[in-house]
């Protein structure tokens, strides 16, 4: 899947290993999760209501586009929410969970 | 002690609690960011190592003195300061927020804007964006959005945000502006005769945009590779994978509705904001300031916020001062900005041109069609009710005066005739966690 976002500073950041939707990704300490999933891959999950992926809008906190999930349940606010070591974020909710 | 709260630390909120502080009080100040600021002085996370100088080129003296002044109260312990917390609801004297009530006596809202963004076909698709977002993404995080970028919409941001990717090396493909060069004229006199510098400095940062720029285009549609546009009657492509729009700024308006804030139709935005006394007043205790009352700019802000909390201490009986030169430079900066609205307006014609098949509401996939379809019930709330729009996770902050100005083209009335959308709590998602802590 290609990248979306391309960086063009403050490129010399700690790495910071996360996974979403199981493949394993890596970002920069001070990435926000939505900054981490798109400098890897293209989208941040399916539009509810059309054929078409999403990928934000607004970039803060307003627009409410880049809500999320997680591995072990709560969804989180993708720009607004720092990327951690070791999170397993999903684009669709875990299974048992409700969207 | 009276206990004042103060909502967003942008510069109208930062200025609003140094006011406060410097008359002996001590006053919380809840924000979203994790790091005060606000947005367009919005400070990268830690271990960034660009400098102020670099982040806000010419503005760079006013935001370092904003950052220092917040965080010496907050070293202090001068301030109450809640990061990373959202007010969700006003009710009974206290706000709730993520994380729990917070009563108060008094309420200082300051919760800025977001673009002001106007449909275009194709909008919904990932990889368009607001041009807020395009600047947040460079200052915040040093990245670029796209390979190449189309920057459409109007106002200063505009020219803003494309001068600032193209310094920062990002490919920029095309800049859009809907504004004809004749409304650009006539609205630049105004503005260089409130403030020359600022003008002159705009303008130089448009020249040298070089052919990148055109004036007055109209946006036809957004595909998945190109912009499509039309400029003098002739159509053209340009190819891009990341396309930022923006019309100016939409107050956040919701906090104050739900805090009883009275409303009035501002011609000159094309928007509904709330109405207060020059200093900012709303009503018994409620103060607004900054970019979520009046579309006056980072430097209207600080003005403002220092207005909002002299009042709110002049309705305590402290005694302030200082106040006539901030209000008579609040006046110069109002005429500035009316300058900006009639240099770079509201794009009507393009709007009414969306084609029935457009997604006017892109949280719910609601087209522009369904829209005029209903829009005999002639008032945005009932269209909400019939149609969705404004239901979606957004709550109607990117569609609602799209929506409004089209149910009033075809209700064959004047655009404020369709009203506004009520403020409703929660005036963003929750996670169940924070309404149980609540």
């Amino acid at each position: 899947m290609t990248a979306r976002f391309v960086r063009l500073a403050e490129k010399d950041r700690t790495p910071v290993v996360f996974s979403f939707d199981g493949q394993e990704m890596t970002a920069l300490q001070g990435d926000t999760v939505l900054t981490a999933i798109l400098t890897c891959s293209d989208s941040l999950r399916a539009a509810e209501f059309g054929p078409e992926r999403r990928a934000g809008f607004c970039l803060m906190g307003a627009c409410q586009d880049c809500w999320i999930w997680q591995q072990d349940g709560p969804r989180l606010q993708a720009c607004s929410t720092s990327i951690r070591d070791g999170m397993r974020l999903l684009s669709e909710p875990a299974e048992g969970w409700l969207a | 002690m009276t206990r004042i709260l103060i909502v967003g630390a942008g510069p109208a909120g930062i200025r609003a609690a140094e006011t406060l502080v410097e008359a002996g009080l001590h006053p919380i100040v809840v924000d979203e960011g994790v790091r005060a600021g606000g947005q367009i002085y919005r400070r990268p996370p830690n271990g960034f190592l660009r400098p102020p100088e670099k982040l806000y080129g010419s503005e760079a003296g006013k935001a370092r003195s904003l950052h220092a002044t917040f965080d010496r109260m907050v070293a202090g312990a001068q301030v109450d300061y809640l990061p990373e917390t959202s007010v969700f609801a006003l009710r009974d004297g206290a706000a709730h927020a993520t994380g729990g009530r917070i009563p108060y006596d008094r309420l200082i809202l300051a919760p800025g804007a977001t673009d002001r963004v106007v449909p275009v076909s194709g909008w919904q698709r990932a990889g368009v964006y607001s041009l807020g977002a395009a600047q947040i993404a460079l200052k915040a995080q040093g990245v670029v959005l796209g390979r190449q970028i189309v920057l459409a919409g109007s106002g200063p941001l505009l020219t803003l945000v494309a001068a600032q990717l193209v310094a920062a090396g990002a490919g920029v493909a095309a800049v859009l502006d809907t504004a004809t060069l004749r409304d650009q004229m006539v609205g630049g006199v105004r503005m260089a005769l409130a403030r020359p510098w600022v003008t002159a400095r705009g303008a130089r940062m448009r020249a040298s945009l070089g052919r990148l720029y055109h004036a007055g285009v109209r946006l036809d549609q957004i595909k998945e590779d190109a912009v499509h546009w039309t400029a003098h009657g002739k159509a053209y492509a340009t190819e891009c994978d990341a396309v930022a729009l923006g019309w100016h700024l939409r107050a956040e308006t919701q906090l104050a509705d739900l805090a009883g804030a009275r409303f009035a139709w501002c011609p000159a935005w094309a928007q509904w904001l709330p109405d207060t006394d020059a200093m900012g007043r709303a009503g018994p205790g409620l103060y607004l300031a900054g970019d979520g009352v009046r579309i006056l700019g980072a430097d209207g802000a600080e003005i403002a916020g220092r207005l909002a909390a002299s009042a709110c201490l002049n309705d305590l009986g402290i005694a302030t001062r200082g106040k006539v030169p901030l209000l008579r430079r609040a006046r110069r900066l109002n005429r500035f900005a009316n300058g900006i609205a009639r240099a770079f307006p509201w794009p009507a014609d393009q709007l009414n041109a969306l084609p029935d098949k457009a997604i006017l509401c892109r949280c719910e996939n609601v087209t522009a069609g369904e829209v005029r379809g209903i829009a005999a019930l002639a008032e945005t709330n009932r269209v909400k009710s019939v149609s969705r729009i404004g239901m979606g996770r957004c709550q109607g902050r990117f569609c609602q005066l799209a929506a409004a100005a089209l149910i009033a083209r075809h209700a064959g009335l004047p655009p404020q005739a369709a009203g506004r959308l009520r403020g409703q709590p929660p005036v963003r998602p929750l996670t169940i966690e924070s309404l149980l802590d609540d």
